[in-house]
């Protein structure tokens, strides 16, 4: 029998498929109030987003865990659908884009990380 | 009686001994309401140009010989009527993805090679002897695999998957459909030899949940479900793995 290569995709399937989940629960929301009801002072009161309130919300734990996972699992979710559709647009990249796709949701992850801790607790 | 009615049919030939590539072909061909677009070919072939060439069999939508892409869109002709694209022309082609053998027969020693790997039988789970009687299932137990082996290997889910067409190593929606309805059957084991296909870089993560294969299923299996339940299988075995004695794939 022909012995088969283990797809390495769950990973990256993974990371996807709770980015989409994430976006699709929190990202028409997310969109609304950090592009439409607060800068258009709409529903919310005035200094929602405000810089102290908004680091005290990355400095608790939670908030800091919602902020990272919000902005590491969409863009894994974004790169996997981009460099999937580069191949269904007929453009088979292979490991450069696979490198380029993955690695930018990687530095992504890893700077999002680094400037959540560095705004301490 | 009513006026004979006449539709042109333009069909994609092709003659692997004289052809360098396909060509069209059109043919005005008077018909009845009562006519399918396979009894259009065999009036073609009875009337025109005899080397005509098509797979079909039982007419009415059982065999899965006469699948062909209908106006670009993957049909059995037996249960496609003309009626319904008069006064348009029709395009009857080879169905996309396939290499072409002849007009519109297909190559399908690709599928039935995936047919053959997915282990297509029951692998009982716990031998039993003849003295042990018969392997018990209840009806819930039959549900749950039920749908899954209404495929009669027309592989029109093959000429729909645009992944498939990009990669024909892809095991693809059929072959899959039937992987798991062994997979779901209750007297069947063999879910962990199966898992190395699954998991594997021709496996399931080949798709991307575009589900036309379902939609153009003539017999209303759902294998782009199948498909993606066995994502879920596989990431499980991916990460899972780590912690069983036993893997699934190298």
């Amino acid at each position: 029998m022909k012995t088969r290569k283990r797809s390495n995709a769950p990973i990256f399937w993974g990371l996807f498929g709770a980015g989409g989940m994430l976006s699709a629960l929190f990202g028409p929301a997310l969109v609304f109030i950090t592009g439409l009801a607060v800068p258009l002072g709409l529903l919310l009161p005035q200094g929602t987003m405000s810089y102290p309130k908004m680091l005290a919300f990355a400095q608790n734990f939670i908030g800091k865990g919602f902020i990272f996972a919000v902005i590491a699992l969409f863009m894994w979710h974004a790169v996997h659908r981009i460099y999937h559709s580069l191949h269904e647009f007929g453009i088979h990249a292979g490991m450069g884009a696979k490198l380029l796709c993955y690695g930018s949701a990687f530095v992504g992850t890893v700077i999002s990380a680094v400037v959540l801790l560095g705004v301490g607790f | 009686m009513s006026e004979q009615k006449f539709i042109e049919i333009e069909v994609l030939r092709y003659k692997p001994e004289s052809d360098e590539a396909p060509h069209s072909e059109v043919y005005k061909v008077p018909f009845t309401d009562d006519m399918s677009v396979l009894q259009g070919a065999q009036y073609i072939k009875d009337n025109f140009d005899g080397s005509l060439t098509y797979r079909w069999s039982c007419r009415m939508a059982i065999c899965g010989s006469c699948g062909m892409m209908i106006n670009g869109v993957p049909k059995l002709s037996c249960e496609t009527f003309i009626r319904d694209y008069y006064p348009n022309r029709i395009t009857i082609e080879a169905l996309a993805h396939f290499p072409i053998e002849k007009d519109l027969v297909v190559d399908l020693s690709g599928f039935i090679e995936k047919l053959e790997s997915v282990q297509p039988y029951i692998i009982p789970a716990e031998k039993r002897s003849l003295d042990q009687g018969e392997y018990i299932q209840t009806p819930a137990q039959v549900q749950d695999y039920m749908q899954f082996t209404s495929c009669i290997n027309c592989t029109l889910c093959y000429a729909a998957c645009p992944q498939f067409g990009l990669n024909p190593d892809f095991i693809g929606p059929g072959a899959m459909a039937l992987l798991h309805r062994y997979n779901m059957d209750s007297r069947d084991g063999g879910a962990e030899q199966r898992m190395e296909l699954v998991a594997s870089e021709e496996g399931v993560f080949n798709c991307s949940a575009v589900g036309y294969c379902s939609e153009v299923c003539p017999k209303h299996v759902d294998p782009a479900n199948a498909v993606n339940i066995n994502k879920t299988n596989a990431a499980k075995d991916y990460f899972l793995r780590f912690l069983s004695p036993k893997g699934g794939a190298k």
